[in-house]
């Protein structure tokens, strides 16, 4: 029972990190200095992807060390944008099956700490849960609660650095520093293209400025015209040999979630 | 013996066993379910089998008690999904053990209908049927937690319960959670067999439980609770009337060489009301966390009537990422006391427990939790340790251990099992 609440505790908005996927901007002419240009970017982007309404996707994470050796986790995930107030997630994990129906619902919020709940099945109980703990890993995975949170523009500083080819594309590459005082980064290094405003690629310096991991974007799909979603996120640990692949499947935008599914109440019935 | 308390008897008998007869029947209904081509609309039968084992390395206390037990449990579900807001689950509980009859045994544990619909700007929701409820927050007790009742041969920490028929509405809305609670069918607490440990001198005799109401099991119990979540404050108020779950026990007597003499207990359940608050700051990395409770209508241990008071009130800190790892280590302590002090019908009459848990993160999810628990009028001491560790994706692995370092002199309630430390390994594989 409490390895599940461990297991829990580096919980997730991980919808959030698409948001941070489609981080994006037109070259940021006429900006005054790098920090501007870097602020601005990560607004345009914030702002961009407001609106979707609500989504459902199923994920798929396939865990490897430095062996070779997998393991996977398998969950189902909705999202519910409120407003003015934050995101509300639920996650249901399907595998590993020891914690199979155990869920996660999370109240995000723009300054204050998240809120988060987490119901075992076994027990039929729920628990209220810390939020802190942002540089923990994410079921064991590659991904810490901090790399899939919510994306909110006042969680970093930013600097524009200059623009650099990726792939066929053009991207912008900004650094941006955590403002958190418990991010286990000292900084991040972005790259997104600028004609469709995606993510491609994150390099992440842990504490002692070390390049520690780096995270690629691919397979995105468009969603509604508007919202831009990676199917395939993979994140390398470059000072252990571990990996995680993050895979997205069906999205499914504008479905008929309610409130009351996001409430304590609703979290016992997830499923 | 006249007609009418026979027929009693005979229906008495036939509400006991009930709840072992209805596991089977659950079972075939999963498996009718799970057969190739069944086609309800959106099913899914899931669940866990363990092997179980556990060993007493001390000699007993009490003739007959034996110094191991192996089992397997069979945890079953059955999920069934009739339309959008109307679902069925069915769930069974079966442990066959090796070495004491008495806990090979089955239960229903759930098998209940849940609706669910829009109300205004709030919702509704009803539960039908057996289900299993809990309420509380701490570590170590769950105070408030009294919908269900405990089953004890399973576990002697007090956290596994028996399925219970009720009817359970909830409203909710942005004001928080209304829960109310119609039942009947008391169950009857279970209690390990001569050969079990962890158990009084004297054989708990199921048999003969009274009840203080005259409608015994079908007494109607009502319950209610209001939860919500303010900020960083999760608060729970509850109100039990009805049925206690925890019963008195009463001596039986019989003449022994011409002396009536002791030969069992019978336990005795009254009718009792209960006022409950839960409550949990999740402030950083703390956990504040208190459960009160007022009870009238029970009596203590020698057997009076007395109105009480009790709480636990403690917390945890968690230091993230120590040892430079993803680990993390947990500091737990809680204060619980019972106003009724010596008078107490339970061991936490006034104990204080301190806990470590580490949890590695990894891909396992392994967690080592070591806990000792202090009682500071009677002196005694015991320690709990427990490793928790996901093999594969189905299998799991879970040990325990539980010693009972010092029992105090005076400590009527946890003397008679001061030679039952033990320890105990859990393979489970879930599908």
């Amino acid at each position: 029972m409490k390895s599940l609440v461990r297991i829990a505790v580096p919980a997730v908005s991980a919808c959030c990190l698409v948001l941070a996927a489609v981080f994006a901007a037109a070259h940021p002419a006429g900006a005054a200095s790098p920090e501007e240009a870097g602020l601005k970017i990560a607004r345009d982007a914030y702002d961009r992807d407001r609106g979707f309404g609500n989504f459902t996707a199923r994920q798929t994470m396939v865990l490897r060390n430095k062996r070779g050796q997998e393991s996977r986790r398998r969950l189902r995930i909705k999202v519910l944008e409120t407003e003015g107030a934050g995101n509300k997630s639920l996650f249901v994990f399907d595998r590993p099956r020891s914690v199979k129906g155990t869920a996660f619902l999370i109240h995000s919020h723009n300054k204050k700490a998240d809120d988060q709940w987490l119901y075992l099945p076994a027990l039929k109980r729920v628990k209220r849960i810390s939020s802190s703990n942002r540089s923990g890993s994410f079921m064991g995975s590659e991904f810490s609660y901090e790399d899939l949170g919510a994306q909110e523009v006042g969680k970093y500083t930013y600097k524009y650095l200059r623009d650099e080819a990726c792939g066929k594309r053009t991207c912008t590459l900004v650094e941006q520093v955590p403002t958190a005082k418990r991010s286990g980064y000292r900084r991040q290094l972005v790259w997104r293209d600028k004609q469709d405003l995606r993510v491609w690629k994150v390099v992440y310096y842990n504490r002692r400025n070390a390049h520690m991991k780096t995270l690629t974007f691919d397979k995105y799909e468009l969603y509604l015209d508007r919202f831009w979603r990676a199917g395939e996120m993979k994140m390398v640990n470059r000072l252990t040999g571990k990996s995680t692949d993050m895979l997205w499947s069906d999205y499914k935008f504008g479905t008929d979630l309610k409130e009351s599914e996001f409430t304590r109440t609703g979290l016992k019935r997830a499923r | 013996m006249g007609l009418r308390p026979a027929l009693r008897t005979a229906i008495r008998q036939a509400i006991r066993t009930a709840f072992r007869r209805a596991a089977p029947v659950a079972l075939a209904v999963l498996a009718a379910a799970s057969a190739p081509g069944a086609s309800l609309a959106e099913q899914e039968v899931s669940g866990k089998l363990s092997l179980e084992t556990r060993w007493f390395p001390r000699s007993a206390e009490f003739d007959r008690q034996r110094s191991y037990n192996a089992g397997l449990v069979a945890e079953p579900q059955l999920y069934v999904k009739g339309a959008e807001n109307f679902s069925v689950t069915v769930a069974p509980f079966f442990r066959v053990d090796a070495a004491d009859r008495t806990w090979t045994h089955a239960d229903l544990r759930e098998a209940y209908a849940l609706l669910n619909g829009p109300l205004g700007d709030a919702e509704w929701e009803l539960r039908l049927g057996v289900d299993r409820v809990f309420w509380g927050v701490a570590e170590t007790r769950n105070l408030v937690d009294i919908v269900n009742q405990t089953d004890l041969v399973e576990n002697p920490n007090e956290k596994v319960k028996l399925g219970q028929p009720m009817a359970h509405l909830t409203l909710s809305g942005d004001w928080g959670a209304a829960e109310f609670f119609v039942m009947s069918f008391h169950r009857l607490r279970t209690f390990p067999g001569a050969a079990g440990r962890l158990r009084p001198q004297l054989r708990i005799d199921n048999g003969r439980a009274t009840y203080e109401s005259p409608a015994e099991e079908w007494h109607l119990d009502f319950a209610a609770r209001y939860s919500n979540a303010f900020g960083p404050l999760d608060l729970g108020l509850s109100v039990f009337d009805g049925t206690g779950r925890e019963p008195v026990m009463r001596p039986v007597f019989r003449l022994v060489q011409g002396q009536p003499a002791p030969v069992a207990l019978a336990p005795h359940y009254e009718q009792i009301r209960q006022f409950g608050l839960d409550a949990q700051l999740t402030v950083e990395s703390w956990l504040l966390k208190l459960e009160a409770i007022h009870r009238s209508g029970a009596s203590n241990i020698a057997g009076k009537k007395e109105d009480y008071a009790a709480f636990v009130a403690g917390g945890e800190y968690t230091f993230s990422g120590v040892f430079e790892s993803d680990a993390d280590l947990s500091l737990l302590a809680e204060w619980l006391i019972d106003g009724r002090r010596h008078r107490a019908t339970n061991q936490y009459q006034n104990d204080l427990f301190f806990g470590v848990r580490l949890s590695l993160n990894d891909v396992g999810s392994t967690a080592f939790t070591l806990g000792a628990l202090y009682d500071l009028d009677y002196g005694t001491r015991t320690m709990s340790l427990e490793f928790d560790r996901q093999l594969t994706d189905s299998v799991s692995v879970k040990a325990e251990a539980i010693l009972m370092l010092h029992v105090g002199g005076a400590d009527a309630v946890v003397r008679p099992s001061r030679r039952d430390s033990f320890v105990g390994a859990k393979l489970a594989y879930s599908f």
